[in-house]
């Protein structure tokens, strides 16, 4: 019922064209975003809300990456 | 470089603690009791109060805005103030959004049983109390605004991006959704109508879900799991592609399918495309949350905390997977209207809310406190009766709803339906109901293992009221880092980050809202529609006031199940004049789309005296009051005009003898009722409820009549 009034809306079928491309878009420039992102950058926000100081320690990273945990882990 | 001292203020975290608590006991017991009115009606002691219809909403109110409220509250107000290294901006504006925020949970709870709704669901309260909704979270976002504004630390972390965009959009959604016209203090009508206004209400429902009890609650994923795993979040980036591909997708992807299911192939491929599309953000912030615990699954095993979170994230998995399922229209053909959809919000709320709070709890009181949590086994047993609880509510629930649904839709070889009588359907799944209420029980009781468990802890331990901390301050140029420039420009401006997830957001709402405006002057009016009697509308605002809408649908989908059982399909047309829908999300008695004139007024008058008279084993409450208390017809011009304003074609000055008419009208029902031996008064509510029953659909039957 809805979808018979929403179909006459004259130029409707361009909006899902216009959702996915800008979505899309949207998406591909995120992606990349995030990988060029700096290693240190990520690393000191992904110690963001553990307890660490990051005055006395400028880096302010507590675990360095992932394989540092696993290290940590075998220990 | 030099460091400054200051607190954290921990203290109106306390406060919303404190509230969130008391309100999820509140709003569980009272969703209790709704259960079980479900098998038990006279469990209203015939009090019109607590009666089905009117408590319904308050549950909603009562577990979405003031315990899941109150705790994204609590949790913000921690975190931001960690995370960004200062305290809040304004203590006083602390306080005035907490005490301002319980005087509407307490606004709410006082106006729901008086039956003061507007019946738009997660948005029943009244224009008064929307204003101050808009006020007091105006004042939570500046106050975070000021903090994040005056913070520490250069950069904002993810968990703030969702609490910015769940601010922005909450308030967009809010505004939008609120547009009413005022009819007296406690009354208004919806500037929509029909169908553009359940396009409005559902666009809505789904984003209320997405952005009040999902992202905030994600934003304290981000914060609290790997507080409490005291590991880093899984991926960064992952968390950044999980924020922005989540906020664009959700605002539409969702009610997606519901708009362009009539265009061609392609297109419809495409909804369906976006609406499971949205997986793929939910299951990526999922699996981040679930990854966090890398190395440290060992210690879920004697870590109550994490066991709260893991089955949190575990249960977001599962309902942010079931949800674009629903979203497919053979699937949603099957579940909609049923005790389906119930079972999949409390998988959410249940499992993805409740349990991630009681964790978050669990782990903030020991710290505020500072000291250890009173008892472990306690908390352990806690976590199994909550999820042992929400295995009784969810199965019997998927069970009674597909189950009623293939009775529904069941034919017998000679093509006439096997149930034709829908009390048959009711009856049925009443065990189930049974089952669940006990679910419910268990994680009801739950609650008061967590509150004494805190209680205790709170007693060992000494409340630090401000909490010292240092930290250097925040310098400009400090920034060393040189790659990914732009995101950490972006993220350093949470003024024009807000700006930007607003843009994101509404170029999905637009997407949606657009097509809603046009909507209105695309839809055929038919000419046998004719606006509602003042009599009508008086009985209408009634059934709006009983909460008739939360177990009755007014939408006869064109399937020929339902076509044979209520009559003809439901037209866009028909509902042109109604301020507000009254479509309704759950049928837990029939479709009263097309009941006019189905029954004669007698019928009505001794179904809702006691619907056990008409149709015995109905679980519908009594609704006696109705024949006692007397219509209110001093508000009909104020209606009218209000009406005309809104576009309905009430003639000029029609208001001023708008009464006679309304008298003349209950006259002829009264007469009627006192010919079948009914000792019926005029002015009484039940005659007003009657005469909008006996309206429904009613016009679209005289065309037929006329066409044959």
């Amino acid at each position: 019922m809805l979808s018979e009034h929403i179909s006459r809306i004259e130029g409707i079928a361009v909006y899902p064209i216009i959702s996915l491309i800008v979505f899309s878009i949207l998406f591909a420039a995120a992606i990349v975003w995030v990988f060029r992102l700096d290693k240190k950058y990520l690393a000191r926000m992904e110690n963001l809300p553990l307890d660490t100081n990051f005055d006395n320690n400028p880096e302010g990273i507590k675990f360095q990456n992932n394989s540092e945990i696993k290290n940590e882990i075998e220990k | 470089m030099q460091v400054e001292k200051f607190s954290y203020d921990n203290q109106i975290v306390k406060q919303f603690m404190i509230a969130a608590v008391t309100f999820a006991i509140v709003g569980m017991l009272v969703g209790l009791i709704i259960a079980v009115q479900l098998y038990v009606p006279d469990l209203n002691l015939g009090i019109q109060y607590i009666t089905y219809g009117r408590i319904r909403p308050l549950h909603t109110n009562a577990v979405i805005f003031a315990f899941v409220g109150n705790i994204i509250f609590a949790g913000i107000y921690y975190s931001l103030q960690r995370v960004c290294k200062t305290r809040m901006w304004n203590d006083n504006l602390s306080q005035f959004h907490f005490w301002g925020w319980q005087l509407i949970i307490l606004a709410a709870a006082i106006s729901l049983p008086l039956g003061i709704t507007t019946s738009k669901e997660y948005a029943e309260l009244e224009w008064p109390i929307d204003l101050m909704i808009a006020i007091v979270w105006l004042s939570f976002g500046a106050n975070m605004f000021g903090t994040i504004i005056k913070r520490r630390e250069k950069h904002i972390y993810v968990a703030v991006w969702f609490y910015i965009a769940t601010f922005v959009t909450i308030t967009v959604l809010h505004v939008v959704n609120s547009i009413e016209i005022p009819v007296g203090l406690f009354k208004s009508y919806s500037v929509y109508a029909g169908v553009q206004d359940a396009l409005v209400q559902w666009w809505y429902g789904h984003n209320a879900v997405a952005f009040f009890l999902t992202t905030p609650y994600l934003g304290l994923m981000y914060y609290f799991l790997p507080k409490a795993a005291n590991r880093p979040v899984y991926s960064y980036r992952l968390s950044i592609l999980h924020f922005w591909a989540l906020i664009f997708l959700y605002i539409w992807a969702g009610p997606h399918h519901l708009l362009y299911s009539a265009l061609p192939d392609w297109a419809q491929s495409l909804g369906t495309v976006f609406s499971i599309m949205l997986i793929a953000p939910s299951w990526g912030g999922m699996l981040n949350g679930l990854l966090t615990l890398r190395g440290a699954w060992d210690r879920v095993r004697d870590n109550p905390i994490l066991k709260f979170m893991v089955v949190a994230v575990t249960a977001y998995g599962m309902a942010t997977f079931e949800g674009p399922m629903l979203s497919l229209k053979s699937v949603n053909a099957i579940s909609h209207f049923t005790d389906w959809t119930i079972a999949h919000v409390h998988v959410g709320a249940l499992g993805w809310n409740g349990m991630l709070s009681f964790g978050i709890l669990y782990w903030m009181v020991p710290k505020m406190w500072g000291t250890e949590l009173y008892s472990k086994k306690l908390a352990n047993s806690h976590f199994w009766i909550s999820t042992l609880g929400i295995v009784f509510y969810a199965v019997p629930m998927y069970w009674s709803g597909i189950a009623q649904s293939l009775m529904w839709k069941q034919f017998t070889p000679l093509g006439v339906l096997q149930y034709p009588n829908f009390l048959e359907t009711t009856l049925q799944i009443i065990p189930m109901h049974i089952i669940r209420s006990f679910g419910g029980l268990l994680y009801f009781l739950g609650m008061f293992m967590l509150v004494y468990n805190l209680m205790k802890t709170a007693k060992n331990g000494k409340f630090i009221k401000n909490e010292d901390a240092e930290a250097a301050p925040y310098e400009k140029d400090s920034d060393k880092l040189k790659r990914g420039t732009i995101h950490r420009w972006l993220e350093k401006r949470p003024v024009k980050f807000a700006l930007l997830s607003l843009v994101v957001v509404l170029i999905g709402g637009l997407v949606e809202i657009v097509p809603t405006f046009l909507i209105k002057s695309n839809i055929p009016t038919i000419a046998a529609v004719k606006p509602y009697s003042p009599l009508e509308l008086q009985g209408r605002d009634i059934y709006i006031r009983e909460g008739c809408v939360s177990c009755h649908s007014q939408l006869v989908r064109p399937f020929r199940s339902e076509t044979e059982r209520y009559g003809e399909y439901s037209k866009a047309g028909e509902y042109v004049y109604d301020h507000p829908f009254l479509w309704g999300s759950k049928r837990t008695g029939p479709d009263l789309a097309r009941v006019g004139k189905k029954y004669p007024n007698v019928w009505h008058y001794l179904h809702l005296e006691d619907p056990r008279q008409m149709s015995p084993g109905s679980i519908m409450p009594r609704y006696p009051w109705l024949l006692t208390q007397t219509l209110d017809v001093s508000t009909t011009p104020a209606k009218i005009n209000a009406m005309r304003t809104l576009g309905v074609p009430y003639e000029k000055d029609y208001e001023n003898f708008a009464n006679q008419d309304l008298e003349k009208q209950a006259n002829e029902i009264t007469k009627d009722l006192i010919n079948n031996g009914i000792p019926a008064e005029s002015d009484k509510d039940i005659i007003a409820l009657i005469a909008y029953l006996q309206r429904l659909g009613a016009d679209i039957k005289v065309n037929q009549a006329i066409i044959k």
